[in-house]
């Protein structure tokens, strides 16, 4: 189950940033600022798309666990599912 | 794009102009701003140019009309505030500007003074009611009681009866005389103890002060005045007396005789005074009538004076040919200008009329071009802040397209706040949608000027702090909990690791991963928020944000190495691919590229079930260069084998890179004949043949011979120096290589940052708005209200304009050292197209 989140997860997002850095760039207007904003749609892409794997990444195998204060942790017991 | 990518091909083109419209040609290129004009007499002294007198009057115009402004703005007139755009205007309408502004200077001069001495006349016939006004009561207070009553300031009620009033003193025939004025009031203690002491006891002085402030007639300041009365006997004291109100600058005013001749004076002052101030309005009405008429067109002379000044600037730039009565000019211009230019010179020469056209003509040259990259109001600023670390060479590789989102994204990753990236955006646009307010754009403030004209810049970054914020989680310093965390409070106690009494007992319980259930999947968008409530949250935050740096600072370097690739293709300097681009990036990946991928394999394998064992990748890194393989248990097998090999090749690019290139250059050279070697500017080689044809063609027809005129450099053979280039690729290496190191932990300043900026938004949270927000009576409802504003005014003044400044400067020296010491080449010229 936490398999199948995950995975649903990735695709979603990949093929998000796929979307908007390789089939939307081809349907910029031709013009003197077609490859400017090519650039830009195509290395915003990229930023994004790393700096999301990178922080799902860090969070798939987690070394350690979070350590709460006892008063949050009554208040999560009941409160979060 | 390529001419952002890579900046306009430029050409260098000649310009006949004939004499008679060369000051109209001019004005027409330069309202295109599309030319860069050779100065063709460097050896002229500034003063010995040709039309130095027109400059000279330029500038009598632009003192006057400055003069005008100061007028203009003293008599707080608002100016309109039309966008003007005048073009510049004929020589013939010089003459006539230079009259008008000549005799609107004289005639505000002279209004201005006869104003000001109006105002001194008024001021003084004030005093002098005023004066006549109090000495009034002085004598009246004579009527009243008999004895004159004089006041020492040592004995102020004292009374002495011995004096005799004026009446009795003219019938025992004594000359009695008095001067009365006005003294300023800190000055009337010495004043009548010097009078004391000079004339003793002869002189009589009463005074009263003044209630209200009057204005010195000088200095025009409100101070306050005493208004003295001295009455003397004989001559002699009566000079020492004038004397001494001299020496205190008093204003000495006739003093009237007798109660009619007093009332006279005042009435007739009465009218004088009045008339003064109907003279003063009319005047001051006038002054602003002619101060108004100069303001409806002072800005317009300001831009066309402006405009004349710059076209007989270059006027004196252009020498003068005179066999064919016409002047060259030499200009710098984009290639796929020229028929712009040449329409342009033709509207000049349509305008004056003139007989014969005048025209371009392209020759080739070998000197470096200018760059220029042509802009629009979104990436100006980008370019700018490129240009502000040196303009690149002619065609080189300009990193501004590139910087367009890598800036703000490393500025993002250090402030990454959602909620402060949110006011930046919203600041950011509405100076976006109000950049056509006239009031925005023409301010004088600088530092105004200088966030506006970064508004599309701080745009950008505003809108991906936002993005950023939401993948640290971190919004004013609170998490946002949309998909539901993946860690489980509840599985911990089902898993009977906690029991209820555990949470009376401890202060601090950690979550193990191990047990099933407690850990259910990383956080779909970013940081988990569970780690928002946790006390042992910077550990794993450190962890994951220095990583990050490492990756992100990896693989922006290797980009910049691989833009180099542009570079050494397009000034066909294929060798260079092969002798510096490929040891460098070698260098770089197997050394620190390896050190990314071991980032992420120890992330994907090792879970919490070995995180007894999880290695450090800090030790393995070490030892890999230690060649130490065999301390730490390997992460992967076959890893030590696989390190050695890396380690290897990353030393034997060192060489390669240091000699690679020098002994390859020294044998084309040796074994091979001498090769002229042409800096740069390539492309003009080749089209030269057939200018150089065209050329001779045209010159055949115009009878003269253009090489003579031609100010370009001679081509440059370049001797081959094998310890100059050695040199050269030595420091390039060692640069490098030690750079590759430093940089790469240079990068780290992206964790530094952003941990900063999180922990100051967390302490402004839980020292101000936490403990606004805990006050419970109904008096804390109150209170929440200035802690509410507290908390806006330092999360603006400390969060967002420190830490963003702050963040700016460090992202903006991420790329312009680590980044561009990558591919941009050093800056040979700082020419910039105006």
């Amino acid at each position: 189950m936490a398999e199948l989140s995950f995975v649903i997860t990735m695709s979603v997002v990949t093929l998000f940033w796929a979307l908007i850095g390789g089939i939307v760039p081809l349907f910029i207007p031709k013009g003197p600022n077609r490859g400017v904003i090519v650039t830009m749609l195509v290395l915003t892409s990229v930023c994004c798309y790393l700096f999301w794997l990178i922080a799902i990444l860090a969070q798939l195998n987690p070394l350690l666990g979070p350590s709460l204060s006892t008063d949050a942790i009554w208040y999560l017991k009941y409160h979060w599912p | 794009m390529s001419s952002l990518l890579r900046g306009e091909e430029m050409c260098l083109a000649q310009l006949f102009l004939q004499s008679g419209s060369a000051y109209d040609c001019i004005s027409e290129l330069g309202e295109l701003g599309l030319a860069e004009f050779r100065d063709l007499n460097p050896s002229v002294n500034t003063f010995q140019r040709k039309h130095v007198n027109e400059i000279k009057k330029c500038e009598e115009m632009e003192r006057i009309l400055g003069y005008l402004l100061r007028e203009i703005k003293k008599a707080d007139i608002s100016l309109p505030e039309r966008d003007v755009n005048p073009v510049a205007p004929l020589p013939k309408h010089i003459m006539a500007i230079m009259e008008q502004l000549q005799r609107l200077e004289v005639e505000l001069g002279e209004v201005t003074r006869n104003k000001e001495k109006l105002q001194k006349n008024l001021l003084e016939l004030i005093e002098y009611t005023h004066m006549l006004h109090v000495t009034r009561s002085f004598v009246q207070r004579t009527c009243e009681r008999e004895p004159l009553q004089v006041q020492y300031e040592e004995f102020p009620f004292l009374e002495k009866d011995t004096v005799m009033d004026y009446n009795s003193m003219q019938r025992l025939g004594a000359k009695l005389g008095f001067i009365s004025g006005l003294i300023q009031r800190v000055k009337i203690e010495a004043f009548e103890r010097m009078l004391w002491r000079v004339c003793k006891g002869y002189t009589i002085l009463s005074y009263s002060e003044v209630e209200e402030y009057l204005e010195d007639p000088e200095t025009g300041e409100p101070t306050k005045r005493m208004v003295f009365l001295i009455s003397y006997w004989g001559d002699q004291i009566g000079q020492k007396v004038k004397k001494i109100c001299d020496c205190y600058h008093c204003h000495l005013y006739p003093y009237p005789t007798s109660n009619d001749e007093r009332n006279d004076v005042v009435e007739g002052l009465k009218t004088r005074i009045q008339d003064l101030h109907t003279v003063l309005h009319r005047t001051e009405d006038y002054l602003r009538q002619v101060s108004i008429k100069a303001s409806e067109s002072v800005y317009t002379w300001v831009i066309q004076v402006k405009k004349i000044k710059a076209i007989y600037y270059i006027l004196n730039l252009c020498s003068f040919d005179v066999t064919n009565k016409c002047l060259i000019a030499e200009v710098w211009c984009p290639v796929n200008d020229i028929p712009t230019l040449r329409r342009a010179l033709e509207d000049g020469s349509r305008k004056s009329g003139a007989t014969v056209p005048s025209f371009v003509n392209r020759i080739p040259t070998s000197d470096t071009p200018p760059t220029l990259f042509r802009t629009n109001k979104f990436t100006s600023g980008f370019q700018n802040i490129v240009d502000a670390y040196g303009v690149g060479t002619y065609r080189e590789v300009n990193p501004a397209p590139f910087t367009i989102i890598t800036f703000p994204f490393l500025f993002a990753v250090m402030f990454g706040d959602l909620g402060h990236g949110l006011i930046m955006a919203l600041f950011a646009f509405w100076m976006v949608l109000y950049e056509n307010n006239r009031k925005l754009k023409n301010t004088r403030n600088e530092i105004w000027n200088t966030f506006f004209e970064g508004r599309y810049i701080i745009l950008m970054m505003g809108l991906f702090s936002i993005y950023t914020g939401l993948i640290y989680n971190d919004c004013f310093s609170k998490s946002l909990n949309i998909f539901g965390s993946g860690w489980s409070v509840k599985a911990m106690f089902t898993a009977e690791v906690w029991k209820p009494e555990d949470l009376t007992g401890n202060k601090f319980l950690t979550l193990d991963p191990n047990i099933t259930g407690v850990f259910k999947g990383p956080y779909p968008l970013g940081i988990d928020p569970i780690w928002n409530l946790a006390s042992n949250r910077l550990t794993f935050l450190n962890s994951y944000k220095m990583k990050m740096s490492v990756i992100l600072g990896v693989i922006h370097m290797s980009f910049g190495v691989i833009l180099s690739t542009y570079n050494h293709l397009h000034f066909r300097k294929k060798y260079n691919l092969y002798l510096v681009f490929l040891p460098e990036l070698l260098f770089l990946l197997c050394l620190f590229g390896y050190l990314v991928f071991m980032i992420f394999y120890k992330w994907l394998v090792f879970s919490a079930k070995d995180s007894r064992n999880a290695p450090s990748i800090l030790i393995h890194f070490i030892n890999m260069f230690l060649m130490q393989g065999d301390t730490v248990s390997p992460l992967y097998p076959g890893q030590a084998g696989l390190q050695v090999f890396l380690v290897v090749i990353a030393v034997l690019s060192v060489p390669v890179l240091l000699l690679g290139k020098p002994i390859y250059l020294y044998w084309v050279h040796n074994g091979s004949h001498r090769l002229g070697m042409y800096r740069g500017y390539e492309r003009v080689r080749r089209n030269s043949e057939e200018e150089l044809y065209l050329m001779r063609a045209h010159d055949m027809e115009e009878g003269s011979s253009h090489s003579d005129l031609s100010t370009s450099t001679e081509h440059k053979k370049e001797e081959f120096d094998f310890a100059d280039e050695f040199l050269h690729q030595a420091i390039h290496t060692i640069e490098y290589c030690l750079g590759c190191v430093s940089n790469t932990a240079s990068y780290l300043r992206l964790w530094a940052l952003s941990l900063a900026h999180a922990q100051l938004s967390e302490v402004l949270w839980a020292m101000v708005m936490r403990v606004g927000l805990r006050t419970d009576t109904r008096i804390g409802v109150l209170f929440l209200v200035p802690v509410f504003g507290l908390f806006a005014v330092l999360t603006v003044s400390i969060l967002l304009i420190m830490e963003s400044l702050s963040a700016f400067l460090h992202a903006l020296r991420l790329h312009w050292v680590e980044f561009q010491n990558k591919f941009y080449g050093l800056p040979v010229s700082k020419d910039i197209l105006c």
